[in-house]
C-alpha cells in the first residue's frame, strides 16, 4: 500500500472514531449531576423551562445528539454557548484556539529544539561536565511542574525584575513566559529520551563503520546517528502534544491568555455542554491528526516500516 | 434609605440637584495625568447584555456601559441616574419616574422611557430566556409571573411610557425598597434597534450601544475588557477617569503578584494574607463590609436526617462552633462572626438581642450545647452522625475542618463531603444533604433580601424550613410602615428554630492603589461606578 492510500484509510477510520467520541462525551456529560442553568439561585420552574426550550435541552437525548451532529455536518455550526450567551461555540474557539495554538506550537518547537540539542550534547560528551549539567538541568526541569513554574516566573520576571508583563495576550512579549512554563518539562523529557537513545545509537555497528571510514565526528552525529536516535523521540511527540493541550489549562489560568484550555475546563465545570463538545471534538481531531503525522514520520525515519 | 412619599422624593430631588455630578473631586486636589483604572476579574465576563448577565463581575462592567433609573453613591444611597426623581401613588403600587431629557445613547440617540419598557419586557419575555427573569417577579411588576409562564404577552407587563421622559411602573404589592432594586443591572435600558439588528452579537465591542459613562472598546474573552469615556454621556463633563480596563486573572495569588508589580489598581486579597499586607501596605490594604452571609444550612425537611428535626440538636450545632476562631485564625480579613442571617451592615437593620449571641461567651455556649445534646440523647460516647457538604475551595475546606473538630466535642460526628460546585448545588436543591455550606449575597441593601429566602415560598429555602409564623412576619413586613421590628422578629424566630447555622458576614478585602479615589467606602453592595473615580497626582 502506498502512503497516499494509507493516509486515506486512516482518515476514513477517523470519522467513526470522532462520532464515537461525540456520543460518549455527550452521554458522560449529561450524566453528570447539575446542568448549565443549575445555580445557587434556583431558577423558577417556568424560567428553567424557557431556557431548556431555547437551547433544545428539553428534547430527548438521542434527538439532541442528532441535532448536534447534523449542525456540525451541514453548517459546521457547533451551537451556542449555554454560559457565554452572547457567543457561539464557533466564536469562542475562533478566539481562544489561535492563542493556544500560538504558544502551543512555540512551546513544541522550543521543547524539541532545546531538548534534542541538550540530549545530543550530553550523549556526545558522555560523562563530562556538560553531560552532568545537561542531565541536571533536565531532571530539574522535569520535577518543576508548570503550575509551580508559572508563579515563580511571574514573581521573578514581573515583580522583581519588571521585564515582562505578568499575563494577558497583547503581543510577543506576552508569549515568553507561557512558552517557558509550558515547554520546560517536555523539553526535559525530550532531552533525556534523546540522550539515552543517542548513547545507544552511538555504540551501534553502523556508527563504528562511519567512524572507521574516517568521517568527521560532526558528520557521524548529524548524518548517521541523529536520525535513528530520533525514533523514540518521535513516538513521544504524539502523547506530548495531547499533554500540552491539557497543560495549556495551567498556562491559561496563570497567564490569563484567554486560550482554549481554560475554556475547556470551565465548560466542564459550568456544564456548558456545547463548548465542551466543541473543544472535545477539536482536541480529538487534532490528536488523530498528530498521530497520523507521527506515523508518517516513522516511515520517513525508519525505512523498515511499511504501511 | 426609603422613598415612600412624593414629599420625600421632592426633597430627594432637591438634595440630588446639588450634588448631581460624577467624580466629586475636592478643591485643591491635583489630578494625575494618567486617568486610567485597571481592576481585576476572577473569571471571563459571561455576557455584556444587561438582561442576560447573572454575575456580580458582569454587573461591575455593565454599570459603566449602561445606566439605570438610579445609581448608588459611596454610602449606598440612591442618586439620580436616568431618572431624576419619582412619585408614588397613595396605595404604593404605582411609581412614576421623571427621566432626564439630556440622557443619550452612545450613538447619539436620546434615551427614552420606551427604552426601559423594551428592556423590562425583554427581561420577562420567555423568548429571551433570561436566568434573571425572576427579578421582574421579585420587583412585583404587574403580570411578570404570567408573562414568564407564557400565559400573557410581554406587552402586558406593568410598565409603560407615558411620554418619552415619563415612565410608569405598576407593582402588585407595595414594596418599600422598590427604588433600591432599580440599581440592579438587569433593569438597565437597552436600545431596541441595535439589539434587533445584531441579534446575539449586539454586545460585541464596536457594536454595543450603551447609555453609560463608558463605551466598550475591546473585549477579549477571558483576557481583558477595555472601556473608554463616552462623550455622549449626559454628565461626561464631570467624568474624570478616561479609560477603565478589567483584566481576567483566574488565580487570586497571581492577581496579587501582578497588583504588586503595578499592573492593577485593585485586587482581592487571598484569605489569610490581609494582616501581613496591612502591615506592609497600610494605605492600600482595606477591608469593608460586603453584602453576603456565610452559613451552614441544615436540612430540616423530609429527606433530612432525623436528628436535625430536633431543634435542640440544631441549636447545639450552632452553639458549639467558635466563630471567632474561624474569622480570626482562618479568614483574617476583617470578616465578622455572625449569630444571625442578615448581614450586619445592611441599611437600617439592627440585629435584635439574642441570648446565645449576646449573653453567653463561647465556653458557656459549648456547655449549653452539651446539655442540649444530652437532652436529645447524644454525647461524645454516643455521637450523632452527620455529613457536612461544601463546594471545592481551600477556604471552605479549612472552615469545615475547624467546624467538624468543634462539633466533635459535643457529640456530633461530622463527615466532610467535598463536591464540585454544580454537584454541590444540585444536591442542595434536591435536599440530598444534612448540613451544607451556603452563602447568600443580597440583591439590594435591605434586610428582606436575606430574610425572604427563609420563607416557605422562597424557592431558595433548600433546607425546607417551613414556619407559618415566619412566613406571616415576612408577609406583614411588605406593607408595614416600618418593617424593621418585623425583620427583628424574623431573626428571633430563626434563632429560636435554628434552621441555619450562621458562621460569618463577608467583607471585601482588597488592595487598592493609594492614588485611586472615588471607590465606595460604606456601600455594602460595593456598587462602584467608573464615573466617580479619579486618580490623584502623587
Amino acid at each position: 500500500m502506498d502512503l497516499f492510500s494509507y493516509i486515506l484509510k486512516r482518515l476514513a477510520i477517523a470519522i467513526p472514531t470522532l462520532l464515537l467520541l461525540i456520543v460518549i462525551s455527550f452521554l458522560l456529560m449529561h450524566s453528570a449531576p447539575g446542568g448549565p442553568f443549575t445555580s445557587e439561585r434556583e431558577l423558577p420552574p417556568q424560567v428553567l423551562a424557557n431556557l431548556n426550550a431555547k437551547y433544545g435541552l428539553d428534547d430527548p437525548l438521542w434527538k439532541q445528539i442528532g441535532n448536534y451532529v447534523w449542525g456540525i455536518v451541514s453548517e459546521f455550526d457547533f451551537g451556542p454557548s449555554f454560559v457565554y450567551k452572547d457567543r457561539s461555540v464557533n466564536e469562542i474557539i475562533a478566539q481562544g484556539f489561535p492563542i493556544t495554538l500560538t504558544y502551543g506550537l512555540l512551546s513544541f518547537a522550543v521543547a524539541v529544539i532545546v531538548g534534542v540539542g541538550l540530549g545530543v550534547a550530553a550523549a556526545v560528551r558522555h560523562n563530562t561536565l556538560l553531560d552532568y549539567v545537561a542531565v541536571g538541568v533536565s531532571i530539574g526541569a522535569q520535577v518543576l511542574p508548570n503550575f509551580v513554574m508559572a508563579p515563580i516566573l511571574v514573581l521573578v520576571f514581573t515583580l522583581w525584575l519588571g521585564w515582562l508583563p505578568g499575563g494577558g495576550w497583547q503581543g510577543p512579549e506576552y508569549w515568553i513566559m507561557p512558552v517557558i512554563a509550558l515547554s520546560t518539562s517536555f523539553m526535559a523529557s525530550i532531552a533525556r529520551i534523546t540522550r539515552s537513545s543517542m548513547l545507544e545509537v552511538l555504540t551501534s555497528n553502523h556508527i563504528r563503520t562511519a567512524r572507521a571510514k574516517g568521517l568527521p565526528e560532526r558528520l557521524v552525529i548529524l548524518r548517521h546517528a541523529l536520525k535513528p536516535a530520533m525514533l523514540p523521540v518521535i513516538s513521544y511527540l504524539g502523547p506530548a502534544f495531547v499533554a500540552m493541550i491539557t497543560g495549556s489549562v495551567v498556562v491559561d489560568i496563570y497567564f490569563s491568555t484567554g486560550g482554549i484550555g481554560k475554556a475547556f475546563v470551565d465548560s466542564a465545570l459550568n456544564r456548558d455542554y456545547a463548548v465542551m463538545m466543541g473543544v472535545t471534538i477539536l482536541v480529538g481531531a487534532l490528536t488523530i491528526f498528530f498521530n497520523l503525522v507521527v506515523d508518517i514520520l516513522y516511515g520517513w525515519i525508519d525505512p523498515k516500516i511499511r504501511y | 434609605m426609603r422613598l415612600r412619599t412624593t414629599l420625600a422624593c421632592s426633597a430627594l430631588a432637591l438634595g440630588l440637584a446639588l450634588q448631581a455630578q460624577a467624580a466629586d473631586v475636592p478643591e485643591g486636589v491635583t489630578l494625575a495625568k494618567d486617568q486610567t483604572y485597571t481592576f481585576w476579574l476572577l473569571d471571563a465576563i459571561k455576557s455584556m447584555d444587561p438582561q442576560i448577565n447573572t454575575d456580580v463581575e458582569g454587573s461591575d462592567v455593565l454599570r459603566n456601559l449602561f445606566e439605570g433609573l438610579y445609581n448608588e453613591d459611596g454610602n449606598g444611597e440612591l442618586v439620580p441616574g436616568v431618572a431624576l426623581d419619582h412619585e408614588v401613588s397613595e396605595d404604593g403600587k404605582t411609581y412614576t419616574f421623571n427621566l432626564r431629557d439630556d440622557a443619550r445613547w452612545s450613538n447619539g440617540e436620546p434615551v427614552t422611557a420606551g427604552d426601559f419598557v423594551y428592556a423590562w419586557r425583554r427581561l420577562a419575555d420567555p423568548a429571551t430566556a433570561s436566568e434573571y427573569a425572576w427579578y421582574m417577579e421579585l420587583m412585583q411588576v404587574a403580570n411578570a409571573p404570567e408573562i414568564i409562564a407564557g400565559e400573557k404577552s410581554p406587552e402586558e407587563l406593568g410598565v409603560r411610557a407615558v411620554d418619552d421622559h415619563t415612565l410608569e411602573v405598576t407593582i402588585t404589592t407595595p414594596l418599600p425598597y422598590f427604588p433600591q432594586m432599580l440599581v440592579h443591572g438587569s433593569t438597565f435600558p437597552v436600545l431596541q434597534s441595535v439589539v434587533e439588528e445584531h441579534g446575539d452579537d449586539w454586545t460585541d465591542a464596536g457594536t454595543l450601544v450603551g447609555n453609560g459613562a463608558y463605551t466598550l472598546v475591546a473585549h477579549q474573552l477571558g483576557e481583558r475588557v477595555v472601556m473608554e469615556k463616552n462623550d455622549t454621556y449626559w454628565d461626561a463633563d464631570n467624568v474624570v477617569m478616561e479609560k477603565i480596563t478589567a483584566l481576567t486573572i483566574n488565580d487570586v495569588n497571581q492577581a496579587l503578584t501582578r497588583y504588586l508589580a503595578g499592573e492593577l489598581d485593585r485586587v482581592d486579597i487571598p484569605a489569610g494574607q490581609y494582616p501581613r499586607l496591612k502591615k506592609e501596605y497600610p494605605d492600600e490594604a482595606v477591608s469593608t463590609p460586603y453584602n453576603c452571609s456565610y452559613i451552614y444550612m441544615l436540612n430540616v425537611g423530609e429527606k433530612g436526617p432525623e436528628a436535625l428535626k430536633d431543634v435542640r440538636v440544631r441549636k447545639a450545632l450552632a452553639y458549639a462552633i467558635d466563630r471567632d476562631i474561624i474569622v480570626e485564625r482562618i479568614l483574617q480579613g476583617g470578616q465578622k462572626p455572625s449569630y444571625n442571617w442578615t448581614h450586619w451592615a445592611i441599611a437600617d437593620f439592627e440585629r435584635p438581642e439574642l441570648d446565645w449571641a449576646d449573653k453567653m461567651d463561647q465556653a458557656q455556649r459549648v456547655e449549653k450545647a452539651k446539655e442540649l445534646m444530652a437532652e436529645a440523647g447524644y454525647s461524645p460516647d454516643n455521637p450523632v452522625n452527620l455529613t457536612l457538604q461544601y463546594n471545592t475551595s481551600e477556604d471552605h475546606k479549612k472552615i469545615a475542618i475547624a467546624a467538624s473538630q468543634m462539633l466533635k466535642q459535643i457529640g456530633a460526628n461530622i463527615t466532610l463531603d467535598n463536591y464540585e460546585w454544580k454537584i454541590h448545588t444540585d444536591r442542595m436543591q434536591n435536599q440530598d444533604f444534612d448540613m451544607a455550606r451556603y452563602a447568600w449575597c443580597g440583591d439590594y441593601n435591605e434586610a428582606s433580601t436575606y430574610l425572604d429566602l427563609m420563607t416557605s415560598y422562597s424557592g431558595h429555602n433548600n433546607g425546607e424550613f417551613y414556619n407559618d409564623a415566619y412566613d406571616q412576619v415576612m408577609k406583614d413586613s411588605k406593607t408595614a410602615a416600618d418593617p424593621q421590628p418585623l425583620y427583628q422578629e424574623a431573626e428571633r424566630i430563626l434563632a429560636a428554630e435554628m434552621p441555619i447555622i450562621p458562621i460569618y458576614h463577608y467583607a471585601n478585602v482588597d488592595m487598592i492603589s493609594a492614588d485611586i479615589e472615588g471607590l465606595p467606602e460604606n456601600n455594602v453592595n460595593n456598587t462602584w461606578y467608573g464615573k466617580d473615580l479619579y486618580r490623584i497626582a502623587e
